[in-house]
C-alpha cells in the first residue's frame, strides 16, 4: 500500500527518531512510504486556543499537501484527530470519493491493526512497559474503551499491538486513562494543574513498577519526560512506533 | 488571578490536592460501578439526550402546559426574567405572609441569583438545610461542588465549625456524629419555620407536578411542615411527560454518586392540604443561551456532577477555583453564557481530555463546547497575538519557514535558561524542556535522499 508519511511539525523538531521509526515500522509491515518534505502543521495549536482562522488556512494547506494519498499515517494521535474530526468543523470537508482524505489519516497504531490487520511485526523490547492513553485517540479517535464508558471493553490497537511484541511485560497502572495534562496549549497556560496531572501519571507508572511508558502522541511523553527529569522518578517515555521498530528487520 | 493561579492557592499542598482528587474519584469510580450494573446504559443516555433535545425544541409550548397543569393544582405560577426579578418576587412573598425563618433545600439556582445574601439584608433568617450546604453556609463560603458542596472541607474544619456555630463538643470530629448535632439542630428550624424554598429537578409539562431529588429528605420537610413553600427552577427544567422521568432518574443518581436512586424522589403535584405552593420560573440568561444553536445544548445539563467527578483539571483545581456558582467542566460551559470573573478564560481551563462529555447522562458534547467557545470569546494578549499570526505565516510560507526553524534551533538553549523573561518560564516552572536533537527529520530525510 502506498502511505503518505504525515509529520507533526514538533515531531519533526523534537522527536526525529520517532519519524524515522514510524517510516521503518511501515516499511516492514510492507508499504511503500511517501515523504513530502514541504508538509507543514495541520493547525491543532491554533485551533486548541481558538485561533480558527489560522487554524483553518494551515488545515487548508495541509488537505492540499496530501491531497492525493491513499493512506496518511502519523505518529500523532491528537493530529489525527483533529484532521478527522476538527477540520470539519472549521468547514473543510476533504474532498469527494470513497473515503474522505480526513477519514484516510490513521494513527500509525490504528493503521497497522485495523488497515492492514497486522499486530505482530517481530518487535522486542524486553521490559516493563506502561501505557499512556491518549485522550484524543482514545476518546475521538475511539482506539479502545475508555474506562468511563459502559460499553464493553475494547483493546487498543496500541495495546494488541505492544502484546505481539517479544519479551514486552505491560504493566497496569492505577486510573488507566487519566489525562496526563499535557493539553497543547494547557501545558503553558495551566502550568500548576498541567505538572499535577502529569506528576500524578507519573506516579501512577512508577507504582505499577514500569520502566518504561508509551504513546500515540509524543507530545504528551515529552511532556511526562520533562516532569520525570525534574522530579528524578518514573519511566522513561518511548512511543509506540520506536517499540515496534526495535528489534524490526535486523 | 488566573485560574491557574487560584487553583494552587485552593489546594496548596500536596497532601489537601490529594485528598481532594481521591474523594473526587471515588465518585466518579461507584458511577462507572452503578453504569455497568444497567445492561442498556449508553442507550439510555442516547434516549435523555434525545428526549432533552426534543424538550428544549419545545420548551415555549412546555412551559405554558406546565403552568397550566400547576395551576390547575392549585399552585400560583411566577416568572423571572433575571436574577433581579427572582429575588424580589421571593421576598415580596415572604414578605406579605410575614414569613421571617426560611429553611431552604439545595437549588443551585438560588445560589446564581445570590437569594440568600438578598434575603438576609431583608431581615430574613435563611437556612439551608442540605448538610453539605449548611457547612458552607456556616463556613461562609460557595459551594464547591454541585452535589456535594463541602468536599472541599476535612472532618477537623468542618468538627471546628460546628464547635463554633452549634456547640458541639471541642474536638469532636466524627461524622456520624456531627451529623447528628446537625440533624437535631436542624429539626428544630424545620419546626419554626415560616417558609421552605426549595428547588427542582424536573418540572413534567404533562401534569404540571414537580420533582425533587434529595438523599436526606430535607426538601420534603421543608416543602411541608411550613405553611408556604417557594420552588425555584431555571425554564429549562421541564420535561414532556411522566412516563419520561424513569430514564432521567435511572441516570441522574447513578451518574451523581452511584447510587442507584436517591434516597428521597418527590413528586409534588399542587400545594400540600392546608398550604400554599408558588413555583418561580427563572430565566436570567437562558433564553439567549436558548437561541444560541452550538451551545443550546448545555442548557440539557441535569446537574448529576458527573463531569466534575472524572475531570482531573476540577478535581486537581478544587470548585471555588472557577470563580462560577457551578464549577467543573459544564461550569466553564455555562461560564461564558452566564457570565463570572474568569469569563473567556474559563474554556481554556480544560486540556480537552474528553471524559466530561463521555460520562455526562445526557450527552453534552461538553469538550466540544470549550473547544467552540474558545473560538467565540478569544482573547489573546499581545505577546499571544504576535506569536499566533508569526507562527501561522511561518508554518505556510517555505521562505518564512526556513527563517523560522533556524530562528528555533538558535533560541532554544536560551529557553532552557531559567529567568523571569523567558517565554518557556511557565513550562519550566514544573519540568525540564526536551533536548532539541541536532537535525531534523526534515533535514535528516533531505541529506539522506540528496545521498
Amino acid at each position: 500500500m502506498q502511505v503518505a508519511l504525515f509529520v507533526p511539525c514538533y515531531v519533526d523538531q523534537l522527536a526525529p527518531d520517532v519519524a524515522w521509526a514510524t517510516l521503518r515500522v511501515l516499511e516492514r509491515a510492507g508499504c511503500h512510504v511517501h515523504y513530502d518534505p514541504e508538509q507543514g502543521c495541520c493547525g491543532q495549536p491554533f485551533l486548541n486556543r481558538g485561533a480558527r482562522r489560522e487554524a483553518s488556512r494551515l488545515a487548508s494547506r495541509h488537505l492540499a499537501r496530501f491531497g492525493a494519498a491513499q493512506a496518511i499515517v502519523s505518529p500523532s494521535s491528537s493530529c489525527v484527530a483533529t484532521v478527522r474530526h476538527r477540520f470539519a468543523e472549521l468547514g473543510l470537508a476533504g474532498g469527494d470519493g470513497a473515503l474522505r482524505q480526513t477519514e484516510r489519516t490513521y494513527e500509525l497504531g490504528e493503521f497497522l491493526v485495523r488497515v492492514l490487520g497486522k499486530t505482530a511485526l517481530g518487535a522486542r523490547f524486553p521490559y516493563r512497559v506502561a501505557v499512556l492513553q491518549s485522550c484524543h485517540g482514545l476518546r475521538e479517535l475511539g482506539l479502545g474503551t475508555p474506562s468511563e464508558s459502559a460499553l464493553p471493553p475494547e483493546a487498543s490497537p496500541l495495546e494488541q499491538l505492544l502484546r505481539s511484541v517479544e519479551d514486552l511485560v505491560l504493566v497496569p497502572a492505577e486510573r488507566p486513562d487519566e489525562c496526563c495534562g499535557f493539553g497543547g496549549a494547557f501545558s503553558v497556560t495551566h502550568p500548576t494543574l498541567s505538572a499535577r496531572m502529569g506528576r500524578a501519571r507519573l506516579r501512577a507508572f512508577a507504582d505499577a513498577g514500569a520502566e518504561y511508558v508509551t504513546g500515540t502522541d509524543v507530545s504528551c511523553l515529552l511532556h511526562l519526560d520533562g516532569l520525570r527529569r525534574r522530579e528524578g522518578f518514573g519511566p522513561r517515555p518511548i512511543h509506540l512506533a520506536e517499540i515496534l521498530a526495535n528489534g524490526a528487520g535486523q | 488571578m488566573t485560574f491557574d493561579a487560584r487553583a494552587a492557592a485552593n489546594l496548596p499542598s500536596r497532601g489537601e490536592l490529594s485528598q481532594h482528587d481521591a474523594a473526587v474519584w471515588d465518585l466518579r469510580r461507584k458511577r462507572d460501578a452503578a453504569a455497568a450494573e444497567v445492561p442498556d446504559w449508553e442507550a439510555l443516555r442516547e434516549r435523555a439526550a434525545a428526549l432533552k433535545a426534543y424538550s428544549l425544541d419545545h420548551l415555549d409550548e412546555l412551559l405554558v402546559a406546565f403552568e397550566e397543569g400547576a395551576r390547575d393544582a392549585g399552585a400560583h405560577v411566577h416568572w423571572a426574567g433575571d436574577a433581579t426579578a427572582f429575588c424580589r418576587i421571593v421576598t415580596e412573598l415572604l414578605a406579605a405572609r410575614g414569613a421571617r425563618r426560611v429553611v431552604k433545600s439545595k437549588s443551585m439556582l438560588t445560589e446564581e441569583c445570590g437569594l440568600n445574601p438578598h434575603l438576609e439584608a431583608r431581615g430574613v433568617e435563611v437556612v439551608d438545610t442540605d448538610l453539605g450546604e449548611r457547612i458552607v453556609q456556616l463556613a461562609g463560603e460557595p459551594p464547591s461542588h454541585l452535589i456535594v458542596p463541602a468536599i472541599h472541607k476535612t472532618r477537623r474544619e468542618i468538627g471546628a465549625l460546628f464547635h463554633r456555630h452549634m456547640g458541639t463538643p471541642e474536638g469532636e470530629d466524627d461524622p456520624e456524629r456531627l451529623t447528628r448535632f446537625a440533624r437535631a439542630d436542624l429539626r428544630r428550624r424545620f419546626l419554626a419555620a415560616d417558609a421552605g424554598i426549595t428547588g427542582a429537578n424536573f418540572a413534567v409539562a404533562e401534569t404540571g407536578s414537580l420533582v425533587i431529588v434529595t438523599n436526606e429528605g430535607n426538601a420534603d420537610l421543608g416543602s411541608s411542615l411550613p405553611p408556604l413553600h417557594i420552588a425555584c427552577l431555571g425554564i429549562e427544567k421541564v420535561i414532556p411527560a411522566l412516563a419520561d422521568l424513569p430514564v432521567f432518574l435511572r441516570l441522574l443518581a447513578r451518574s451523581a454518586t452511584g447510587q442507584p436512586i436517591s434516597a428521597y424522589t418527590t413528586l409534588l403535584t399542587g400545594p400540600r392540604e392546608g398550604g400554599e405552593l408558588h413555583v418561580v420560573l427563572v430565566d436570567n440568561g437562558r433564553s439567549t443561551l436558548l437561541a444560541n444553536p452550538t451551545h443550546r445544548s448545555a442548557l440539557a445539563c441535569i446537574r448529576c456532577g458527573a463531569c466534575l467527578n472524572t475531570c482531573p483539571v476540577y478535581r486537581r483545581s478544587g470548585g471555588h477555583a472557577y470563580g462560577t456558582v457551578i464549577p467543573g467542566p459544564i461550569g466553564s460551559v455555562l461560564g461564558p453564557a452566564l457570565g463570572g470573573p474568569l469569563g473567556a478564560e474559563l474554556p481554556h481551563a480544560s486540556s480537552l481530555c474528553g471524559s466530561c462529555s463521555a460520562v455526562c447522562p445526557v450527552k453534552i458534547d461538553l469538550h466540544g463546547q470549550l473547544l467552540a467557545w474558545r473560538g467565540e470569546r478569544r482573547a489573546p494578549g499581545a505577546g499571544e497575538r504576535a506569536l499566533t499570526t508569526g507562527a501561522a505565516l511561518a508554518l505556510r510560507w517555505p521562505a518564512l519557514r526556513g527563517i523560522a526553524r533556524t530562528a528555533l534551533r538558535g533560541l532554544w538553549p536560551l529557553l532552557g535558561r531559567r529567568g523571569r523573561r523567558n517565554p518557556a518560564g511557565p513550562w519550566l516552572a514544573a519540568r525540564e524542556l526536551p533536548p532539541l536533537p541536532a537535525k531534523s527529520f526534515r533535514a535528516q530525510w533531505l541529506e539522506k535522499s540528496r545521498r
